[in-house]
């Protein structure tokens, strides 16, 4: 084995190590807690629809079942509940250690700090991913349970309805891994990351009434060019506040956002690598 | 500690703990300031009251912080570079916190997993240095629900069980009770008779004065002496050195060293049967003795009273303070 290789097995076994300790944090966190409650949040919202639905036998088509779930995916999954969901896991990765008191344990291991951060985005990612993705799943799920089976069926097998899903689940998994990074890296280099992070709320949420080259400048434009079922499709049937939101600009192409949102994550993560380094352990001052 | 030697044993001429000229300001506050040490191999005592700098001293010198102003490094490795530094260097620290929901045994066995050791040789690794810490029946209980001194020695199972030629620890002993104490003095001591460096912070002086081979003594961030404690204590010349003389006739022999002037104050010990004295020249003041030795005073020992740590951190800090 070279040294090169048996570096990449060191760094295999460190990062594993690490996901290992962090997925129980991550996981069972009574702290944690709301980021739970914020998941189900659309999935107790279509229960009631389709509980109104079913005792009142008022049908609504597959199609609107669609549509509806695309508007609460990109206008309220990604934008608030993923959104806020990743801050209350990716900031805490580090941040929270140093309130908690432990960072100190991984820092006085033999693992260079940009293999521990890389390995904390992993095992951030993978739970917020398991999470949110698990709550896309039971939103579909709980959306179409006022449908009778064959309908139910027909929907999910015939109507391209688990092309869609996947879909979608791999809108999540790109918001996870974007807002990640982002929320990372504000854990890493602010002492207070609540300032940064309502700032980059605000530009996420003001960013879809500006002009469309500033809009570009936001990760939810990229996260909704990805999405199956485009804003201005729904925004031109509804005619609602969801038009002002969705304001005619072309989404961009998905090579083009996945390309975005993997260069911002990487860049991102590349400044938090090299900020890790000189990060001291003041528990006094947190 | 294992009976395994370091992978890279005793050497003569291996690099030690070298501090250049190294300062800590937390904002406008001095943390330590101008540091300049070489640290040999052995066991090094730590002390100063709180607030001294001696926590600051080895989070610096283990990188959990960086040092404003010049330069550190162990076995030649700077703590910057972690991946190789913590093989070689352990640090039992003074925080009191645990990654949360974790067993004594997961405390250690994740802490090895770390290394890049397999799940089952972690376990195995662990299992034996928490064994060595005599912490084996509570090993899979929750640290949360140990005591103070339980949680210490999981502490240092978990500093020692990577087997490092370098052992930082800040206040070791505390809360351990009087037999586990010896019994990790006796580590400590076994750990640097192998050749391998020992740091160690504590105010219990009595206790450390018996294994500290080196002491450094520091005091609102500075450096105020450093190196074998008899060393120290003899470069305080302003204090008089201390010597217990047991002997068949202790009056006789005080009225004898009065008149040779090589005292400065001699008393009778409570015992009877020993005279303690003080001089300020311990080689002219041996010569003395000995001339008085051959006539016809019969000595039976002679013992340095204030050649220690407690003594020396006494002349030098506990003086400063109350002066100031």
């Amino acid at each position: 084995m070279t040294a090169a290789q048996s570096q990449w097995t060191l760094w295999r076994a460190q990062t594993l190590a690490v996901m290992r300790l962090e997925w129980k944090k991550s996981f069972l966190p009574r702290r944690g807690l709301w980021i739970y409650l914020l998941a189900l949040a659309p999935v107790v919202i279509f229960g009631l629809r389709s509980a109104y639905l079913a005792a009142h036998a008022q049908g609504a088509d597959a199609g609107d079942d669609a549509q509806l779930f695309a508007s609460v995916l990109q206008f309220f999954f990604l934008r608030l509940v993923v959104f806020f969901g990743c801050a209350g896991i990716f900031m805490n990765l580090f941040r929270g250690e140093m309130l908690q008191k432990s960072l100190h344990y991984y820092f006085l291991s033999p693992i260079r700090r940009e293999v521990l951060l890389m390995a904390k985005y992993l095992a951030g990612v993978l739970s917020s991913v398991v999470i949110f993705c698990a709550s896309v799943i039971l939103q579909a799920v709980v959306l179409d349970a006022h449908l009778n089976s064959t309908a139910f069926r027909q929907s999910f097998f015939n109507a391209h309805g688990l092309a869609t899903l996947a879909a979608d689940l791999g809108v999540t998994l790109a918001a996870c891994m974007a807002y990640g990074g982002v929320f990372l890296t504000i854990g890493v280099v602010f002492r207070n990351g609540l300032i940064p992070a309502a700032c980059f709320l605000g530009w996420e949420m003001i960013s879809s009434l500006l002009p469309p080259t500033l809009r570009r400048l936001s990760v939810i434009y990229y996260l909704k060019s990805l999405c199956p079922i485009q804003p201005a499709e729904i925004a031109s049937r509804h005619n609602s506040f969801l038009a002002l939101l969705s304001l005619k600009v072309p989404p961009a192409s998905a090579s083009l956002s996945l390309v975005a949102l993997a260069t911002l994550t990487c860049s991102l993560l590349a400044l938090a690598s090299w900020r890790v380094r000189d990060m001291e352990i003041d528990y006094g001052t947190e | 500690m294992t009976d395994a030697s370091p992978a890279n044993p005793v050497e003569s001429k291996r690099p030690a703990i070298v501090f250049e000229d190294v300062s800590k300001y937390y904002g406008e506050v001095l943390g330590v300031s101008h540091v300049n040490l070489t640290i040999p191999p052995g066991i090094t005592s730590l002390v100063g009251p709180n607030g001294s700098g001696k926590t600051t001293l080895m989070n610096l010198l283990t990188g959990l912080i960086l040092p404003t102003r010049g330069r550190l490094s162990v076995l030649g490795l700077s703590p910057r570079r972690p991946e190789e530094f913590f093989r070689r260097v352990g640090y039992c620290t003074q925080f009191d916190s645990f990654p949360k929901g974790l067993t004594g045994y997961e405390f250690v066995a994740n802490y090895l997993a770390l290394t890049g050791l397999s799940i089952l040789e972690a376990g195995n690794l662990a299992r034996k240095s928490i064994e060595r810490a005599g912490l084996a029946d509570a090993a899979d209980r929750k640290i949360a629900a140990y005591s103070k001194g339980m949680r210490q020695r999981i502490k240092l199972a978990q500093a020692i069980a990577h087997d490092p030629e370098v052992l930082v620890l800040d206040e070791p002993l505390n809360g351990l009770d009087p037999l586990a104490r010896a019994e990790t003095l006796a580590q400590f001591q076994t750990f640097a008779q192998q050749g391998r460096f020992v740091m160690i912070s504590t105010q219990v002086l009595h206790e450390v004065d018996l294994v500290a081979d080196n002491v450094i003594l520091l005091s609102q961030g500075t450096v105020v002496a450093e190196g074998a404690i008899h060393d120290v204590r003899t470069e305080i010349r302003e204090q008089p050195l201390q010597i217990l003389i047991h002997c068949d006739r202790p009056r006789a022999l005080a009225s004898q060293l009065f008149d040779s002037g090589e005292v400065v104050e001699a008393r009778l010990h409570p015992d009877g049967g020993s005279i303690l004295v003080k001089t300020r020249d311990a080689d002219r003041f041996y010569l003395a003795l000995n001339r008085l030795a051959l006539e016809d005073i019969a000595i039976e020992s002679v013992a340095p009273a204030d050649d220690d740590v407690l003594s020396v951190y006494d002349y030098l800090i506990a003086a400063e303070d109350s002066s100031s």
